[in-house]
């Protein structure tokens, strides 16, 4: 029997804003426990929330990103369930009236683009951290209360592919509103997955299950490869798909049983008495709508049609704001689009993963790697000298022009001084010129290595060859 | 007809995270079936469109300021907890001890 | 004769003339609770020390700065439900027997700005819920009219140390007559004031969209004096009002001409004693020979009220209630298993009958299934009892009637029935619905008992509550008799 496989993600994501959402601490991630937490937060007896204005805006935000119809009446409710990292035993959270719904995003996965409908959007509370030990747990309340938002996406998600392109164009337009840092690592960013399958041609969905603990957009896709795999097998077999929640592990790519689900959980949601209702006007969201920057798929047209790029370094150099924003940097310090889009994905690129840094955690500026561009186009320095220059500007900043000069790394584009270099090393090779005679090509490599030596690799590469070339039919 | 039943007080008791016992379970349910028998009458009134009254203020987007403070002190925090170790507070595990 | 039969004017007049210190208000205090408390047991926690140590600096600042606030020095008895930092708070709960509150209420905060002293913290039913004091998890407040009978509830505490005079008076908190109740069982002065007047921010909720703070005292006259101090918009409650708080004692002016009042049939009816009746016709005598006028109307819903009302009330209180589970503060059961076992025996451990008992009303009128029929069902019904007060007084500056159908009845007289003991409430819980404000003033004696006379009035004009109450209050002897203890 051929199945379809049915995904729906549920991704939470963390809102940088200063204070939490319903009470004046710290949102501040990596603090000593404990450290970060009021009365209102541990859910003292007699304490009130009041809610954070920038986190219904940063929700807002996000919910308009996300091509969602921004709610003109929302409002909160209690979710109710016991749990040690749940202070007050219910978590403020929004059920029939979110601040946002009916929104999409658009994916390319595989070489098809695809719309992804995103149900709803809404605010919340993030609860505590629990650290497990041996028959104990050790509650860390400096996450509660943190904003959250919520996003629900529709099933509409078909293979583990789609759910990962989904994952990375979810995160990099949330990211490019500037609402989260979006960082899978320290949780700013938490995904559960749903997934079914059914016979092709069948409307109705079959029996879901819920993997938890997916702590990278990989471990999704693998996780939901795995899922699919065997609930495919366990139909195959006759046998039936129970609704319950699934672990990922991730030491062995499987998924493994947490609990079932008994019926939905009963939580009791009532509208929280002790919040009002908020009301958001035309005003207030063309206000939000304004401060929403230029979003990646915008970009990557704008990168294409003006600046003459690939698609591809387009779609590359947007993925994440930063360096969107630092290629454009980079384009208006003067330099060639192509070549600053090719040293970004490439040198930069390349440093970044070895040394599993973020754009912001290096020296290197937008005006340095122009400036180190300015002067590979105008001939000042070789692409061999460039890559010790680069080095110098990601490790230490700075600007190129001075490190140039100050190194001695200006490349020898004189004629006189270059013949003198390579008259004194056709005198220390006659070797190599025989062999040169007896048609032998490789001694002209070996000849440009030696005189690249002798300058320090300083050498203009165009000038020594044609040079050299000249010198040697005169020998 | 009774409202609600022995199993359902149960039920009810284990949501609300109560320990009860037969006889607590038989004396509840005697007594919320009084109450949710009274509670009943209020099915006398038709209420199709009138809007439920979750506030009874006029008032609406009352929000503050993102303007953090400092937290409070840890001492603070775990002076009125039961149990604490390494600055957290210190509960069983879901499974028990032996887990 | 009793310091405390002064009024706070008087008090404050013989503050600055010198011929009274702090110290002496705070000793007649301790010296009455040493006399009575073992009859009335009204207190849960004394701040002995800290109270005499305030009086002491008091002293010293008064004798520094001649001119202080009106409430300076006066001694205060607080409800143990309203949070008080660094003095235990128990709400009269096994469950939060030893917590030591790590901050202190709004209004505490303001209670200290206005240099008040508080004496200690006063029994009431178990987190509220109750109209007897029966359920405090402690000890059984008792009516100094009638050491056999039950102050009322839930503020019992707060309504019988004003009455026996161990303080000067008292805050309590009201979700459906838990002030005013206890004060027509004890013959005192006792104010719910409109929902938002007074902030919520370290009253341990209990029914967060009901909850409200207001004051017990000897006069009318104190009671606005005491509800200026603790009113006004709480950046820590989302609920409290943006409104402005008016000069309440300027309202005192003793004139009710043309006052138009509205007495509700329901509210003489079927349910409702025969003394507390008469009380209610004689007081609306009083008023009509000050010049008032009244007329019967209708508030067709009321009965309805109570039922509305457990629903509600129950259902926000199961949430409320939740975060009692033994990991953060509070009572833990000693041996627990698990972590659903220590949520299961700390809670069966720590709470009494009354509270398990709305807990379970509650999480049911909540649960999948029930909540339209039951939770979303009240809350309509609630918008029909608001909808009935707003007719009314539109057309009428205040609804009077009586505060409980009968006097104070026996302890133990009503334990057995949850039922019946609600029905206590019937004439107290609509208005905590509708979020309107609402006095009791003593308007009789019932075989030695107290009887109260409700006032009721508008959102946010309890201004004009005080002009009736006072002007009946000093048409009348009432508020003068106090119980032989």
């Amino acid at each position: 029997m051929e199945f379809e496989t049915v995904i729906g993600l549920e991704v939470h994501v963390e809102l940088k804003t200063d204070s939490k959402i319903f009470s004046a601490s710290p949102n501040q991630f990596g603090d000593e426990p404990n450290t970060n937490t009021s009365v209102i937060d541990l859910g003292y007896p007699g304490v009130l929330p009041v809610l954070n204005k920038k986190a219904v805006e940063f929700g807002m935000k996000a919910a308009m990103a996300l091509n969602c119809e921004v709610a003109s009446h929302t409002k909160f409710d209690r979710k109710n369930y016991f749990y040690p990292d749940n202070p007050k035993a219910y978590q403020i959270s929004q059920f029939d009236k979110p601040i946002g719904e009916h929104g999409w995003i658009e994916i390319e996965v595989n070489g098809y683009t695809k719309r992804i409908g995103i149900t709803r959007i809404h605010l919340e509370e993030d609860a505590g951290k629990l650290n497990h030990g041996k028959g104990y747990s050790l509650c860390d309340y400096n996450r509660q209360g943190t904003p959250l938002v919520e996003i629900v996406s529709e099933p509409d998600i078909r293979t583990p592919d789609e759910a990962y392109a989904y994952l990375e164009k979810l995160k990099s337009i949330v990211q490019y509103t500037g609402v989260s840092d979006c960082k899978m690592e320290e949780g700013s960013l938490r995904c559960d997955a749903n997934i079914s399958i059914r016979p092709v041609g069948q409307e109705e969905f079959g029996t879901k299950t819920e993997l938890k603990n997916l702590n990278s957009f990989n471990f999704v896709r693998k996780g939901l490869e795995y899922e699919e795999k065997r609930q495919k097998e366990v139909v195959s077999a006759g046998g039936v798909i129970e609704q319950e929640t699934r672990r990922f592990d991730e030491a062995t790519g499987a998924t493994l049983l947490m609990r079932v689900k008994e019926g939905s959980d009963d939580y009791r949601y009532f509208p929280e008495p002790d919040l009002l209702d908020i009301f958001i006007d035309e005003d207030w969201k063309a206000r939000i709508r304004a401060e929403i920057p230029e979003l990646p798929d915008e970009r990557q047209k704008r990168y294409v049609e003006e600046l003459g790029l690939p698609v591809y370094d387009a779609k590359v150099l947007t993925m994440t704001k930063e360096m969107a924003d630092f290629f454009e940097a980079t384009v208006g310090g003067g330099s060639d689009a192509k070549l600053a889009s090719n040293w970004i994905m490439g040198d930069v690129s390349a440093y970044l993963n070895a040394e599993s840094k973020e754009l912001d955690q290096v020296a290197l500026t937008p005006e340095g790697l122009a400036g180190m561009i300015k002067l590979l186009e105008n001939g000042t320095i070789s692409s061999k000298i460039a890559k010790t220059v680069f080095k110098e500007l990601i490790e230490n900043g700075g600007d190129a022009e001075k490190i140039v000069k100050e190194k001695g790394l200006v490349q020898i584009s004189d004629k006189g001084t270059l013949l003198k270099i390579i008259s004194e090393v056709l005198d220390a090779n006659p070797k190599s010129i025989e062999d040169f005679k007896a048609g032998k090509n490789k001694a002209v490599g070996f000849l440009v290595g030696q005189l690249m030596k002798a300058t320090k690799g300083q050498a203009n590469p165009q000038l020594v060859n044609q040079l050299l070339q000249q010198e040697l039919q005169k020998r | 007809m009774s409202r609600i039943s022995n199993d359902q007080v149960k039920h009810v008791a284990n949501l609300a995270r109560l320990a009860i016992t037969e006889e607590e379970a038989e004396k509840f349910t005697k007594q919320l079936d009084a109450i949710i028998t009274f509670a009943e009458q209020l099915n006398e009134l038709d209420t199709e469109n009138v809007e439920p009254t979750y506030h009874v203020l006029d008032m609406k987007n009352v929000l503050r300021e993102d303007i953090p403070q400092k937290g409070l002190p840890r001492e603070e925090v775990l002076k009125n907890a039961p149990e604490h170790q390494d600055g957290q507070i210190k509960v069983p595990n879901i499974m028990g001890k032996e887990d | 004769m009793s310091l405390f039969d002064y009024k706070v004017s008087d008090l404050h007049e013989l503050l600055h003339k010198k011929e009274l210190k702090v110290t002496d208000l705070v000793e007649e205090s301790y010296k009455r609770i040493g006399q009575v408390e073992d009859k009335v047991q009204a207190f849960l926690t004394l701040d002995e020390e800290q109270a005499r140590q305030s009086a002491k600096l008091l002293d010293e600042k008064l004798a520094a700065d001649s001119q202080k606030g009106l409430l300076f020095g006066m001694p205060i008895g607080v409800k143990d439900n309203i949070v008080t930092k660094g003095l235990r708070t128990t709400c009269a709960s096994k469950i939060l027997e030893n917590f030591d509150p790590i901050y202190d209420a709004t209004v505490v905060q303001k209670l200290q700005q206005a240099e008040t002293v508080i004496i200690g913290k006063l029994n009431m039913d178990e987190f509220a819920m109750g109209s007897s004091n029966e359920n405090s998890a402690f000890k059984k407040t008792r009516n100094p009219w009638d050491l056999n009978r039950v102050p009322g509830g839930s503020s019992g505490g707060s309504a019988a140390s004003v009455a026996a005079g161990e303080v000067l008076f008292s805050l309590g908190s009201d979700t459906g007559g838990s002030i005013r109740q206890p004060a027509s069982f004890c013959g005192v002065v006792g104010m719910k004031p409109t929902y938002g007047r007074v902030s919520r921010f370290g009253l341990v909720a209990f029914a967060s969209s009901l909850d409200q703070i207001g004051p017990i005292t000897r006069t009318v006259e104190d009671n606005a004096f005491l509800l200026q101090a603790i009113s006004g918009l709480d950046p820590m409650d989302s609920t409290s009002a943006n409104v402005d708080v008016p000069n309440f004692a300027a309202a005192l002016t003793g004139d009710v001409k043309g006052l138009k009042i509205a007495v509700p049939k329901e509210y003489l009816g079927e349910g409702v004693g025969e003394a507390a009746r008469q009380s209610v016709l004689a007081a609306l005598k009083v008023l009509e020979g000050l010049g008032a006028v009244w007329e019967e109307v209708s508030l067709p819903h009321s009965k309805y009220a109570l039922a509305a009302y457990y629903l509600l009330s129950s259902s926000e209180a199961s949430a409320n209630l939740a975060r009692f589970d033994g990991v953060r503060y509070g009572y833990r059961t000693p041996d627990a298993e698990s972590l659903i076992d220590l949520y299961k025996k700390t809670r069966a451990e720590g709470f009494g009958d009354e509270v398990k008992r709305r807990i379970m009303l509650g999480t049911f009128a909540l649960s999948s299934g029930y909540y339209d029929a039951y939770y979303k069902k009240a809350q309509q019904v609630r918008t029909l009892i608001k909808r009935d007060f707003e007719d009314v007084l539109a057309k009428y500056d205040v609804i009077v009637g009586p505060t409980a159908p009968t006097p104070a009845f026996k302890i133990g007289e009503n334990i057995e029935d949850p039922l019946t003991m609600y029905a206590n409430d019937i004439l107290t819980i609509p208005l905590n619905l509708a979020g309107l404000p609402g006095i009791s003033v003593p308007c009789g004696l019932d075989g030695g008992l107290p009887l109260g006379l409700q006032i009721i009035g508008k959102y946010f004009d309890e201004a004009t509550i005080y002009r009736a109450a006072h002007a009946f209050e000093q048409a009348t002897d009432f508020h003068k008799q106090k119980p032989e203890l």
